[in-house]
């Protein structure tokens, strides 16, 4: 095989792929983002909480964890509807890769809550604050700044497992590839295109974390930033 | 400082205001306190009654209930009985606004628990923003006249990892100091201190101290309470064993143990008596 006739391949298939990529990056930010909004207040809940609340945060992040993504995935998009509940394509996808993110993030926020000493919110309390006004002016700055490596790491996870949407036909970067394949019968140069394309999100998204890391940095609150590229 | 009956004072209740001290307004009084943890009991039963610009200092062997009977006094441990008063409201009471009496106490801990993530000017500032709702120029001004009170407006844009130990204590003062408190509660506030840190903070005590404010003092600094208290409060096992001027609980205790337990840490963190 010629060394152009691949070049000629690759550019041809490359629009495809291009368009599942942005697929790829919507569904792992709005992932990321509704594992946020669902991780954060469970970590506070598990962290503050009593009774059946932090009861629920518990189960919540216990059964997801102990579940594969793929089973949650199916669940959402082929077990729901059995109870009225049908959701796009994208969405189920979305909402798997959230409810699951949220989970992880919960522990990693909860991690940070819990590296903070019980003498910050006491000197909180004592300059007159509420519990609610001391977790948001003093434990969740330094909650959010000690769970920004784990944090990292989610986000690229998240990225990676945007792969399993394939399973219910999204038409993300895999899918894709999956598709190119069928129609030309080229799996490695396709395959090698595909994982190219992984590969250059992920190094955007090491270096948008980084960045931000570094807008975040405060001395004496140790998150080691240069372990990644 | 003013001189003070050898007697503890009188509640304000009995009438007998005899001489000038007893008509000073009543800022901390604690009844009948009692704590437990568990099965453990730690306060056994506490009254206190703290006056306006009184320097009181608390001494007593580790694990008496010395820490206990400050954080019940703010309420950042609650009492199983008793009650407190904090410039005439009872923060005890049923449906008290807690974090408003709260802010009336400065508290300053041994182990100074600055926030981490601020400057020193914005662990004086967040107090005032947060809890008085003070617009951010007005509470940056403030913050900053507060660290140039304990000599520390060069490092208003420091983080506490960046300041000595005896810094960091001297900033967590003027963050107490910034909510403009009744009271300062001070829990061993030199006794993570480097020893050659300790004399900075002891000087703004000092002068807090000379300037009126009211202080309760847990401490085993007895240069500082032998120059600056009023009144000596000596704790053991969950009570007040004899309290009164220093001069009288150095030299002449009622309680042989009074005297056995000054005399031991005396010798060990004794200072210059300038009393
Ligand atoms: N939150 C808590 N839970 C359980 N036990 C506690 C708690 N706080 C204090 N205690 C116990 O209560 C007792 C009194 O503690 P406290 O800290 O008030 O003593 P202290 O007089 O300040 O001692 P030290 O001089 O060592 O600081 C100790 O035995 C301590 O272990
Ligand atoms: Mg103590």
């Amino acid at each position: 095989m010629a060394g152009s006739d691949v070049l000629a391949f690759i550019e041809r298939i490359l629009p495809d792929l291009l368009r599942g990529a942005v697929i790829t990056v919507e569904l792992a930010s709005m992932g990321l983002f509704l594992g946020l909004v669902l991780g954060l207040p469970t970590a506070f809940l598990r962290a503050y909480g009593k009774g059946l609340p932090k009861y629920i945060a518990t189960l919540y992040v216990e059964a997801i964890r102990g579940t594969p993504l793929v089973v949650q995935l199916f669940i959402i998009h082929y077990g729901l509807p059995d109870l009225g509940l049908t959701f796009p394509r994208f969405v189920s996808a979305w909402l798997a890769l959230g409810i699951n993110s949220g989970a992880y993030q919960a522990e990693y926020f909860r991690g940070g809550i819990e590296a903070i000493s019980a003498g910050q919110m006491a000197a909180a309390q004592a300059l007159g604050m509420s519990r609610l006004q001391a977790i948001r002016h003093i434990i969740l700055p330094q909650a959010f700044r000690l769970a920004l490596p784990a944090w990292t790491n989610e986000a690229i996870y998240m990225v990676k497992y945007t792969s399993i949407a394939f399973m219910i036909a999204v038409p993300e970067l895999l899918a894709r590839g999956k598709m190119i394949i069928s129609w030309y019968f080229r799996p490695t140069e396709t395959l090698l295109a595909v994982a190219a394309i992984y590969l250059v999100i992920l190094w955007v998204v090491a270096r948008l974390m980084r960045l931000v890391e570094n807008r975040f940095k405060i001395p004496g609150i140790g998150f080691e930033t240069d372990q990644r590229a | 400082m003013s001189t003070l009956s050898p007697e503890p004072v009188k509640p304000l209740l009995d009438g007998s205001l005899k001489n000038e001290n007893e008509k000073k307004r009543e800022i901390v009084r604690v009844s009948g306190l009692k704590k437990s943890f568990g099965s453990l009991e730690v306060l056994k039963g506490i009254d206190l009654s703290v006056r306006e610009g009184e320097v009181v200092v608390i001494v007593g062997p580790s694990g008496t209930g010395k820490s206990t009977l400050l954080r019940c006094i703010n309420l950042l441990t609650e009492p199983d009985a008793g009650h407190v008063w904090v410039d005439g409201a009872e923060i005890t009471a049923r449906g008290a606004d807690v974090n408003k009496i709260r802010a009336k106490t400065g508290m300053v801990f041994q182990e100074f628990n600055l926030f981490n993530h601020l400057t020193a000017l914005n662990n004086v500032a967040i107090g005032l923003k947060v809890v008085k709702k003070i617009p951010e120029e007005e509470a940056r001004r403030r913050a900053m006249e507060e660290l140039e009170r304990v000599g520390l407006s060069s490092k208003a844009s420091s983080y506490p990892a960046e300041l000595s130990g005896g810094q960091k204590q001297r900033v967590a003062i003027a963050r107490a100091l910034a909510m403009d408190p009744r009271v300062m509660l001070f829990d061993e506030p030199t006794s993570a201190l480097d020893p050659e840190l300790i004399g900075e903070v002891l000087e703004v005590m000092k002068k807090l101290a000379s300037e009126g404010m009211t202080m309760l003092v847990v401490s085993h600094e007895m240069g500082f309470a032998k120059e600056v208290a009023d009144r000596i409060v000596f704790m053991e096992g969950g009570l007040i064993v004899e309290e009164g001027p220093p001069d009288v609980m150095f030299s002449a205790p009622k309680k042989a143990r009074t005297k056995e337990f000054l005399g031991k840490i005396g010798a060990i963190h004794g200072g210059t008596v300038v009393a």
